[in-house]
């Protein structure tokens, strides 16, 4: 009686400790995802479990540089996906950490902005690694009290009329913002694209840099340290995310934004799955979900950043009135050539040459900006 | 099973044991001694000593640019780039210079307060001053430097002071100059506890003898209280000094374009560059130079009221 007892007590015990053991047989597993904090909601990944079975287990990271280390930490088995910004996704494909993704199988696609469907940040020889999720232009930031006229041009932030109010990313990635001023002001340098600069394209954009650091009140690490620098007046104009413009605006601060003449940069985020993945079935059916017009639009206004999907723009405004024209969801292919997406900076400068500054140099370079 | 249950057996067994076990260390007290000690030494070598080590191993080691990947063989190059890059010497300077001037900042300003505290002030009023000291530490440190931001910026309370009598506006939100307010208020109590703690050591009668020897008040504070009182400088410094070398937040939210301390630096090398082993090589540098400052405050006797 006893013995069977604890034999039965001891079954329900194992039964009880490894409930999680018998429910992954049965629904889709889990993925481990690696993402930017609020890209994994529960208001689009709670119906996403329903819908499919599959669990996810999300790890914020907090720079694409600590997603890069985080999906190559435990030999690269540790996560299935990662939310991967332009200047990290090149690095993951070149260090063979994610694989191709068939874009067949992603029912949504067709509906992507031509701009989206094959990015040179995430499509490498005709392959995708992984599919477009959403993006946003780095615009210029100003104070509308204190700068006039209205600028027009990035000009404004390397011009010493704003001496001491000026404030710009702190990110290596900057460097493509002075490239790209360049390219459109000094046709000589012979700057094609800011992200594939020769040795002395690249010393002209941080020679650029550092006559711009006089001017520099502060390079801003957070977005919340660039709201205070405007909120305060410590700053009149500088570099910017549409994230800052839309909470100062609601705070009643007199700033616009804008993409100046010379175009912008700007970032595009992509869902890349890991090539060690165990679960390549629940990771299709995300990535299918994620495309959607609606969890598209649901993100973007979340985060307030802009969809791929051009079927997002309708639920958008639903959602929140205006939001669509807002972020640009429904602007026009000539809108995306001026914006000349993050991608990570490589030695090969896609034109045959190999003498390009890779991701190391911009990132000495900048440390070295600083002082 | 009848042995079993006998008690008498079973407590002379455990008495004699005790007995033995309590003989061997009466007989070898250094036994004693380190029976008690080994697992406090064990454990202070995992944490402090293995990270150390850790960290010096690192630094000769190198990344491969490309794959982010630690290569495992002995080399000099970060030390060489250390040495060569005249960034890495800028930012160690300003580092140990802001450093430096916070702890002469607090020293002058810790000296009157905990002369106060020990020798003026009644009991009531010391245990309301000790209070007022160890305010600031409840709150939390970034709570204390983010209202340090309101104060100094532009729009914010200094200059809203300075207009209204009539002066003129103090641009010192995100400079060095900030960095160094920020870090003197904030590392303040630090410096005031050893200070008091030597002041209320000295006691009375030398003060009545340096008097009866005709000596007036700045005579024996310059020839009395101040030597007595070094000790406790110097361990303060120790803390004012060290805290302010190894700290990389106050430099992000109240330094301006020209701010990077050493933290900064190591923190970007391992999260920007995935390069661990040259952040490990630059955090040798304020190893090494709080070795050379504490060998320094030995002479000076900081270590003697230990």
């Amino acid at each position: 009686m006893t013995k069977r007892m604890w034999a039965l007590l001891a079954t329900l015990a194992v039964a009880a400790a490894f409930p999680a053991a018998g429910a992954t047989k049965q629904t889709g597993g889990t993925l481990n995802m690696i993402a930017w904090e609020g890209y994994l909601q529960p208001q689009w990944v709670t119906p996403f479990t329903k819908a499919t079975g599959c669990t996810i287990h999300a790890k914020y990271g907090g720079s694409s540089d600590e997603m890069v280390t985080l999906m190559r930490s435990g030999g690269g088995n540790q996560y299935d996906m990662v939310s991967a910004s332009g200047d990290a996704s090149l690095r993951l494909i070149y260090g063979k950490d994610v694989q191709p993704v068939d874009p067949s199988k992603i029912p949504d696609f067709k509906n992507f902005g031509q701009a989206f469907k094959s990015p040179p940040n995430n499509t490498v020889g005709g392959k995708h690694y992984g599919i477009s999720l959403q993006w946003g232009p780095n615009t210029l930031l100003y104070n509308t009290k204190s700068v006039k006229p209205a600028p027009t041009s990035w000009a404004a932030i390397y011009s010493p009329k704003y001496k001491g109010k000026v404030t710009v990313p702190d990110n290596p990635i900057q460097i493509a913002d002075a490239a790209l001023y360049l390219m459109k002001t000094n046709a000589s340098l012979g700057i094609k694209d800011p992200y594939e600069l020769n040795p002395t394209q690249f010393n002209a954009a941080v020679s650029l840099l550092k006559k711009q650091k006089p001017l520099i009140k502060k390079y801003w690490a957070l977005a919340s340290d660039e709201i205070s620098l405007f909120k305060n007046n410590d700053a009149v104009i500088g570099a910017s995310w549409p994230y800052q413009t839309n909470t100062l605006i609601a705070d009643k601060a007199p700033v616009k934004d804008l993409v100046p003449k010379e175009g912008a940069t700007g970032w595009l985020d992509t869902w890349m799955v890991s090539a060690k993945t165990k679960n390549l079935d629940c990771a299709y059916k995300w990535l299918a979900w994620i495309s959607t017009p609606k969890v598209q639009a649901q993100q973007a206004i979340y985060f307030g950043e802009t969809p791929v999907n051009s079927k997002a723009c309708a639920i958008m405004d639903k959602l929140s009135k205006g939001s669509c024209a807002q972020y640009h969801a429904n602007a026009p292919l000539k809108y995306f050539k001026q914006i000349y997406f993050w991608k990570t900076p490589i030695a090969d400068c896609g034109n045959g040459k190999k003498n390009c500054m890779d991701y190391t140099k911009w990132q000495q370079a900048w440390t070295q900006l600083k002082g | 099973m009848a042995a079993g249950l006998d008690p008498t057996q079973g407590l002379s067994n455990g008495v004699g044991a005790r007995r033995r076990f309590g003989g061997a260390l009466w007989r070898r007290p250094w036994l004693k001694g380190a029976a008690l000690l080994s697992p406090p030494v064990l454990g202070f070598l995992l944490i402090y000593v293995a990270a150390l080590v850790a960290l010096f191993v690192y630094a000769f080691w190198t990344v491969d640019p490309f794959t982010s990947l630690t290569i495992h063989s002995w080399t000099l190059d970060n030390f060489r780039e250390l040495w060569h890059g005249s960034t890495y010497h800028t930012v160690a300077f300003r580092t140990v210079s802001i450093a430096a001037a916070v702890t002469v900042t607090d020293a002058i300003i810790a000296f009157p307060f905990a002369y106060l505290m020990a020798r003026l002030a009644g009991p009531r009023t010391r245990a309301l001053l000790f209070i007022l000291v160890l305010l600031p530490l409840w709150a939390s440190y970034l709570a204390r430097v983010y209202a340090w931001r309101l104060i100094l910026n532009s729009d914010g309370l200094l200059n809203w002071s300075l207009h209204k009598v009539g002066l003129p506006s103090a641009g010192i939100a995100y400079t060095n100059t900030a960095m160094w307010i920020v870090f003197s208020y904030i590392w303040l109590p630090f410096m005031i506890l050893p200070v008091y703690a030597s002041l209320e050591r000295i006691p009375h009668s030398y003060i009545e003898a340096s008097r009866d020897l005709g000596a007036k008040g700045g005579r024996t504070l310059r020839s009395v209280i101040l030597p007595l009182a070094l000790p406790g400088v110097v361990a303060g410094s120790i803390f004012t000094f060290s805290l302010t070398l190894g700290d990389y937040i106050t430099p992000v939210l109240v330094g301006g374009a020209s701010s990077q301390f050493i933290g900064n630096v190591v923190y970007d090398s391992v999260n920007q560059a995935s390069n661990l082993p040259f952040g490990a090589a630059f955090a040798v540098v304020p190893v090494v130079v709080m070795g050379i400052y504490l060998l320094a405050a030995r002479k000076l006797g900081a270590f003697d009221a230990l």
